[in-house]
């Protein structure tokens, strides 16, 4: 088999966060993990090509690493694409996951990757790709990609794909049909009777989870108080300056209110397809109260409406992706001295 | 929406008028309209300054 392997920039041996917006390029043969890769893919097998990209260079520019990827692949012929494996890092596995997307799409090859469950490329590509829990340790870097490498294969031979459990990859929501020896009742009663009697066993339906969020302290003294606007609910300048998406957000734009006391419509649009936006847009001051928190500053109820509100959209998006979008959002706040925030939701 | 605030663990949550104008309401007059979203907003304020139970 003729393999490409794409790496970040510090798998692939150029550095850290430092050189993370380096521009891809490529190498011959295998790099780093590669070459581990190889050794498992055993003698037949050779990593022609590795591409290796800063993370930021290639989350930043997606279609300019695509084109070089795809046209990369396509030149040498390849048989099976292999990113990462890129455990907890989110850029990396974001990036992975739309690559091996793309190979598979555009260029027919089976294309394969490992990532930590909590890698924000597991929300957005596990329906499209096998993706391997590699877990969050790099020291499980040869056991992933065993792992990898065996989906590979049955991908390249068109063998048929066990399940999850199975093969190790991380499910992907699809049904099957199946045989089984007991009824769905009988199954029921005796995850039942294990529960009861403290007994392991294993539910067929996994539920979404939240973990508990410890509530902020108070704010003392409102009246001194910096309170910024934060909305999801897609409220952008006219033009949608940032691009931000109507739906599945990945970013989220910061606007100047600074001068301003009152939202007017013809200044604004809404980058939301979940609501109906029309009042919202004949007055923004709806969903990003501005009249009301600047009357409140005035009066001295709050301390300061902080200079710039921040908008994203909160549509079909990945619980991944909008706990990234929410830390990012948070950091920015805390690094401008915001006390505290008032946060609308369509 | 706040079942979904409620579900995701929000620790201080308001309920809005609606959906589509969370701080307002289109079938009121400008002034009351107004009036309403300073009671919301006040209304966070308010939570902001609370002890929250963590969820």
């Amino acid at each position: 088999m003729q393999i490409v392997h794409y790496l970040n920039q510090f798998f692939g041996g150029l550095g850290g966060e430092e050189v993370a917006d380096a521009p891809p390029e490529v190498r011959d043969g295998a790099v780093g993990p590669g070459r581990l890769l190889e050794r498992v893919l055993g003698e037949g097998s050779q990593v022609v090509k590795t591409i290796v990209c800063g993370d930021n260079y290639a989350a930043e520019n997606p279609d300019i690493l695509k084109a070089f990827v795809l046209k990369e692949v396509a030149a040498c012929k390849a048989d099976l694409f292999v990113a990462g494996p890129c455990f907890e890092a989110g850029r990396y596995g974001a990036v992975a996951g739309a690559l091996c997307v793309d190979v598979g799409t555009e260029i027919g090859i089976p294309a394969v990757t490992g990532m930590a469950l909590e890698n924000p490329g597991v929300d957005l590509y596990r329906q499209k790709l096998y993706i391997v829990d590699s877990g969050e340790s790099v020291s499980a870097m040869e056991a992933t990609l065993i792992k990898m490498t065996a989906i590979a294969a049955k991908l390249a031979s068109g063998q048929e794909m066990g399940a999850p459990t199975e093969e190790h990859y991380i499910p992907r929501g699809i049904l099957r049909d199946g045989f089984v020896d007991k009824s769905a009742a009988e199954r029921m009663v005796e995850m039942l009777y294990a529960k009861t009697q403290g007994q392991a066993f294993e539910s067929e339906l996994t539920v979404t989870t939240f973990p508990s969020v410890p509530a902020p302290a108070p704010v003392i003294d409102m009246t001194k108080a910096r309170v910024a606007i934060v909305t999801d609910g897609g409220l952008v300048p006219q033009g949608n300056p940032d691009n931000i998406a109507h739906t599945a957000a990945t970013t989220w734009g910061s606007y100047d209110i600074s001068k301003v006391s009152d939202l007017k419509g013809e200044d604004y649009e809404v980058a939301h397809r979940g609501y109906d936006t029309r009042y919202v847009c004949q007055d923004p001051d709806r969903l990003v109260p501005v009249d009301v928190m600047r009357d409140l500053e005035n009066e001295g109820v709050i301390g300061k409406v902080h200079e710039e509100f921040i908008s994203t959209s909160g549509l079909a998006n990945p619980l991944a992706n909008s706990r990234r979008l929410g830390q990012e959002i948070a950091k920015k706040l805390k690094e401008s001295g915001v006390d505290a925030v008032v946060l609308t939701s369509a | 929406m706040v079942p979904i605030a409620k579900m995701v663990g929000s620790n201080r949550i308001v309920q809005g008028t609606g959906i589509v104008h969370v701080l307002g309401d289109a079938s009121l007059p400008p002034e009351e309209e107004k009036e309403l979203r300073r009671k919301t907003v006040l209304q966070a304020i308010e939570a902001l300054k609370s002890e929250a139970p963590s969820k």
